[in-house]
């Protein structure tokens, strides 16, 4: 493994001032679970580790329905599923939460490092893209707000510019007829990536018949986990049917442009698309039908 | 034949004794050795499946802070032309060398070209990056049957196939052919009503074992050369290092460290020959320890295989004629397991018609190493399923159709020997007695399969001493490395000789120069044999503890019995004294008693299993879900009934894994693009349901309390027996390991 | 040679100082540097839970954790596992329950089992198996763990 200095920021601009410093050669550490096996096995070149756990800011973890989930960059994974109320109104962030690498790294990992990562394959962006996240960026030139869906801009790359971290999401409370879901295929039941995910919330009308909206985003079958709009909108409107769920799991297939690699071919996570798709409109609409 | 009669030790279920060591923290494995003044080895590994070394240059990394030796091939003695002798059969001295480090040619990904020791393990990787080697990329190799094909893209120049003891004209990448056959394979088929026949392709697959190889090395001024590694056999570890080292053997002590596990894959040595290079260039204690992604691109996998199986049945459900062309990657050097495969195919069937052939083939992956069973169960997954489909095809119950045309006692394999008293037919009764066959089996996409599986098992040599203790224990030394609980079932038995508790054993492990032979911990022999020796060394204290009694007593030995740990006095004399009194005067009678043996024990008995499992196919993705599984397996005699269990349960698993979601995947330049525990799926806790046991107990006759081998043959069923269920639960039959979810949606059609 | 950093932690209950470089990782510093070696090193990427320590109440894999980041922390090590006159109920319960065989990866699942118990004294089968899946072995099987961590669980 490479040399490297390590600095325990204890403050957002302190953070800041050594990101802008270095720039490429500085990475933020979070939860290290994936940054530290990739400078182990050299697929990043990093000369700072800047760790921003000791910074108040991004272990923020509040949620009130008016103003909705505020999350902390750092707050991991257990944290989150470990509180009720979140369970409640989140589902899905909470589903891909408990499913992101075993026990262990749950007690590290955090949804905020699993944005930066911008792993194609990242389990808790397609529950922040359907939840219509915001992310919360400081930099040199101050705090900036960013929506989630514009923050990956490729394989491991994202909209972070030079001096700027990740510092929250904000999620808004859902409306009431609400709920998420998330899920991913694998070949076993634990520890892998996904081969596809798939992410959907729904509000549905108050006679619970109608999908009054819907969000589908989907995860390792682009360079960037993807926001399936058309799928979608032609939910919008629609009384809850097996031929409109279907609709929708065929728009979404229809934007996977998938490869193939070790973890899965093409034709496999274009076809995965459909079902996970169908799968997670049901359950996150079965979720509005129990609440 | 084996004693019949009540065991007071041999049955039971004492704590291991290496127990405490093992969940305190406190038992040493390789990795965790320690001394004064140690330095860190690490491989450089070959970037490419086949090229031709052209050059090396060190100079870069030699000048690098904190290296301290650098080694290649070049530090290795010249190995042209000799033949290795490692007790099991010679072997090209080149081959073993070149395996350790690439002279002429780098044939995998990940095969070793140099090492660097430094002051820290970090620097020495740093360094490893620092060497600069030319290579002349050559097309890669990849799969046995395109490395069978006359214009495949040759491995070694001069190799040439050795066929029925004729060899080849022309260099080729077959290593050799072997036939085996019995009776008329055309007359058996012409008899038959039934043909079916199939072709079948296994991946490549790892042992998996969670403890990475290491090694550490050092040479002392006066030419003593120590290694401590985890191995599961110090000595053939002595062995290989004084071929590859061209060192006297005498020179050479290895100390055998608690071992991570092995199945087959720790007896080859990598890094421990390394270790010592540097170790003689330094002066200095150097430890060499492999990471994971090293362990699957740099040791031994077990071979990818194409099956061709071919049987025949009459109406009435018997089995006429058997045929099979097995063609094994042997990986970069020659040496598949095809041969053992060849030997178990068809072994549980009593067929009086059969033909066999295997070849050995050489291609651009890691020199394959054994298995768990070698070999067995790739060709297990072919003729287990195609038994299963010819029963299907003649509407008798799977289970029936094994009994109805299973081997006995009497039956000659098609490969020679001729069966002992065995336990096949007991362990599928078993099966088929079992709750779980009986039960209901029919929702929708669930389905049902069985198989069976059959491993020869070995004997070789072992040796252990046993020093009685004047509070009436024994002090037990062996040179079994202890992977699974041998500790115990070794102690037992000599426990069982001594009408002593287990607890009353206290078992160790030693080096090379502290023990008689012993050959390796596999091939299902240690409990079979070491613990054939525990009950020898046992009976020579035994025999002498009778002379000492008869001392005291002032009687004839002869008139001296020992029974349930007293000795007592059969000539009329009033006298008795336990196992414990008696140690006490050892002192008075002659001094201490030290008992020894060393066994070369040829009846190590064919172990048989059974295996029903019931699974889930998700036809939406592909998945299967295994939801039950059932094991019947004949043990012989279970020394320690849990850690039997316990071998089962482990074969099973790792079965289920090569099954569902083991393989290596590469890429067209020959890279593995899966070579972490992320990406080789190994089974989890959580893809599995409890693994049921039932151990059948058919005394084995080679062994004093029956004892057969129990490790290897429960992982040859599974992969069959999940095939054979997925078609239950789907119709459809699948040919190729793993059957992994995007090849199950193709065989639905669904992708 | 790297700079090297001052790190004060407790480990198993004492006070504990050590130096080392910020690329050594927490497994690292308790093998290398303290001779605790009863985590093990299996895969080094957080895949197969051999080297599992709990910090400050979490179980984490400590191939994971910089060594640099432990400072003021609290470790556990399966080495502090076992009271000074007797083993802790889950290794009592491996050893009842055969739950070992080769046992490189029984100090990750002690722990992993110990953080499980720790969280939710008493688990379902399915509970155990969710938790303990980061810990691979390949020898048992795990039906034997699975029973060691309930039994263990019922003698709590």
């Amino acid at each position: 493994m490479q040399a490297f200095e390590y600095v325990a920021a204890q403050t957002v601009p302190e953070a800041v001032a050594v990101l802008k410093e270095k720039g490429q050669q500085a990475r933020v550490l979070a939860g290290g679970t994936d940054l530290i096996v990739q400078v182990r096995e050299a697929k990043r070149d990093v000369d700072w580790m800047v760790d921003i756990k000791a910074i108040p800011e991004v272990n923020v973890l509040t949620h009130d329905s008016q103003n909705g989930l505020r999350l902390g960059a750092a707050v991991p994974c257990y944290q989150i599923y470990g509180t009720e109320s979140i369970c409640e109104s989140f589902p899905a962030l909470v589903d891909a939460t408990k499913i992101i690498g075993g026990t262990a790294i749950q007690g590290r990992a955090c949804v905020g490092g699993n944005l930066c990562n911008a792993s194609p394959a990242a389990d808790c962006i397609p529950p922040l893209i359907v939840l219509n996240a915001i992310c919360v960026i400081a930099g040199p030139g101050g705090e900036k707000e960013l929506p989630v869906g514009a923050f990956c801009t490729g394989p491991g790359q994202t909209a972070l510019e030079r001096g700027e971290m990740l510092v929250a999401l904000k999620i808004p409370q859902p409306s009431s007829h609400s709920s998420s879901y998330y899920l991913r295929f694998i070949p076993r039941n634990e520890m892998d990536i996904a081969v596809v995910g798939a992410g959907a919330a729904v509000t549905l009308d108050a006679a619970q018949e109608t999908i009054v909206s819907a969000r589908i985003a989907l995860a390792a079958v682009a360079p960037t986990p993807l926001f399936a709009e058309e799928a979608s909108a032609l939910l919008a409107g629609r009384e809850i049917s097996d031929a409109a769920i279907d609709e929708a799991a065929a728009a979404a297939q229809a934007i996977a442009r998938p490869i193939s690699d070790m973890r899965g071919t093409a034709e496999q996570r274009t076809h995965l698309v459909g079902v996970l798709t169908r799968r997670a409109l049901k359950g996150a609409i079965q979720r509005v039908l129990d609440a | 034949m084996p004693e019949k009669k009540e065991y007071k030790v041999i049955g039971t279920r004492p704590i291991r004794h290496d127990g405490v060591d093992k969940v305190t923290g406190r038992a040493l494995y390789g990795a965790d050795f320690h001394t004064a003044g140690l330095l860190h080895g690490r491989v450089l590994r070959s970037p490419h499946a086949h090229a031709r070394i052209l050059s090396i240059d060190t100079s870069r990394a030699e000048a690098y802070p904190g290296v301290k030796a650098i080694v290649t091939a070049k530090d290795l003695p010249d190995a042209a032309d000799k033949v290795a002798d490692l007790g099991e059969g010679a072997v090209h001295l080149k081959y073993l060398c070149d395996n350790i480090l690439a002279s002429d040619k780098a044939l995998y990904k990940g095969h070793a070209i140099a090492a660097v020791a430094a002051t820290n393990a970090h620097i020495a990787e740093e360094a490893c990056a620092l060497i600069d080697v030319a290579y002349e990329v050559l097309p890669p190799v990849l799969e046995v049957r395109q490395a069978m094909e006359p214009a495949a893209p040759l491995l070694h120049e001069t190799l040439k196939t050795g066929s029925l003891g004729e060899t080849a004209e022309e260099p080729s990448n077959v290593a050799s052919h072997l036939q085996h056959k019995k009776g008329d394979i055309e007359a058996g088929f012409a008899e038959a009503d039934v043909i079916i026949e199939r072709e079948f392709v296994t991946g490549t697959v790892h042992q998996g074992y969670i403890e990475p190889h290491n090694a550490t090395a050092l040479y002392n001024p006066d030419g003593q050369l120590t290694v401590w590694c985890s191995t599961q056999g110090a000595f053939t570890v002595r062995e290989q290092l004084t071929e590859i080292l061209q060192y006297p053997i005498s020179k050479i002590k290895v100390v055998p460290m608690e071992i991570g596990g092995g199945f087959g894959g720790k007896i080859n040595v990598y890094v421990e020959p390394v270790a010592a290079l540097l170790a003689k260039k330094t002066g200095k204690p150097v430890k060499v320890l492999m990471n994971r992604a090293d362990v699957f691109e740099g040791t031994g996998p077990t071979p990818a295989s194409f099956i061709r199986v071919k049987m025949g049945a009459t109406k009435d459900g018997k089995l006429t004629a058997a045929q099979t062309h097995l063609a094994f990657e042997a990986g970069a050097y020659p040496g598949s397991p095809v041969g053992a495969g060849a030997m178990c195919i068809f072994a549980p069937y009593d067929i009086a018609n059969v033909l066999i052939d295997g070849y050995d083939v050489v291609v651009n992956k890691p020199k394959s190493a054994p298995y768990r069973a070698p070999g067995a169960t790739n060709a297990a997954f072919g003729s287990e399923t195609v038994i299963d489909e010819l029963a299907k095809e003649l509407n008798i119950d799977a289970l029936e159709f094994r009994i109805m045309n299973g081997a006995k006692e009497g039956v000659k394999r098609a490969d020679g020997p001729v069966f002992p008293r065995i336990g096949f037919i007991e362990s599928v009764e078993a099966a088929k007695q079992h709750p779980h066959y009986t039960s209901p089996n029919g929702k929708k996409h669930h389905g049902r399969g069985v198989a069976s599986g059959f491993w020869f098992n070995i004997g070789l040599a072992s040796s252990v001493s046993i020093s009685v203790n004047p509070d009436g224990t024994i002090n037990l030394v062996e040179g079994s490395t202890d992977i699974g609980g041998t500790r115990a079932s070794i102690a037992m038995q000599a426990a069982e000789v001594l009408g002593i508790p287990a607890e009353s054993v206290n078992p160790s492990v030693v080096d090379t120069n502290s023990v008689g032979y012993t050959a390796v911990t596999g091939g299902s022999r240690t409990t079979f044999a070491t613990g054939y020796a525990a009950y020898e060394a046992a009976q020579d204290v035994k025999r002498q503890l009778i002379a000492r009694a008869a001392k005291l007593w002032e009687v004839d030995e002869e008139d001296v019995q020992f029974a349930d740990g007293e000795f007592s006095c059969i000539n009329g004399k009033e006298a008795q004294l336990s196992f414990h009194d008696l140690s006490a005067r050892l002192g008075e009678t002659g001094g201490p008693v030290v008992g020894s043996a060393a066994v070369n024990p040829p009846g190590a008995g064919g172990a048989f299993a059974t295996h029903i499992v019931d699974l889930e196919v998700d036809e939406d993705t592909g998945k299967v879900q295994i939801l039950r599984y059932t094991a019947t397996q004949d043990a012989g005699k279970a020394i320690h009934p849990s850690y039997v269990e316990g071998q089962i349960q482990g074969g099973v698993v790792q079965g289920i894994g090569w099954a569902l979601n083991e393989e290596y995947i590469y890429n067209a330049e020959g890279t593995m693009t899966n070579a972490s525990f992320l990406d080789y799926r190994i089974p989890t806790c959580l893809d599995l349901p409890m693994i049921d046991t039932v151990i059948v107990e058919v005394p084995n006759p080679g062994h004093p309390y029956g004892v057969r081998g129990v490790g290897e043959v429960p992982i040859v069923p599974p992969p069959a027996a999940i095939a054979n269920a997925i078609y239950d639960a789907i119709g459809i039959r699948m040919t190729e390991l793993p059957m992994s979810p995007d090849r199950m949606l193709k065989a639905m059609g669904k992708i | 040679m790297a700079r090297k950093t001052h790190v004060q932690t407790q480990i198993n209950g004492d006070s504990v100082e050590f130096l080392c470089e910020a690329r050594q990782s927490l497994l690292e510093v308790l093998r290398d540097e303290l001779q605790l070696t009863g985590a093990k090193e299996g895969c080094n990427n957080g895949n197969c839970g051999a080297c599992s320590v709990i910090l400050d109440g979490r179980l984490v894999n400590s191939c994971l954790v910089l060594g640099v980041e432990t400072g003021g922390k609290v470790v556990e090590t399966v080495e502090g596992l076992a009271a000074p006159d007797r083993l802790h109920p889950i290794q009592d319960a491996f050893l009842e329950n055969a739950a070992l065989q080769c046992g490189i990866c029984t100090p990750g699942f002690l722990m992993s089992a110990k953080a499980l118990l720790d969280n939710n004294p008493n688990p379902t089968e399915p509970e155990v198996r969710y938790w303990l899946a980061g810990n691979l072995c390949r020898c048992t099987g795990y039906d034997k763990i699975v029973r060691a961590v309930l039994d263990a669980a019922a003698a709590m």
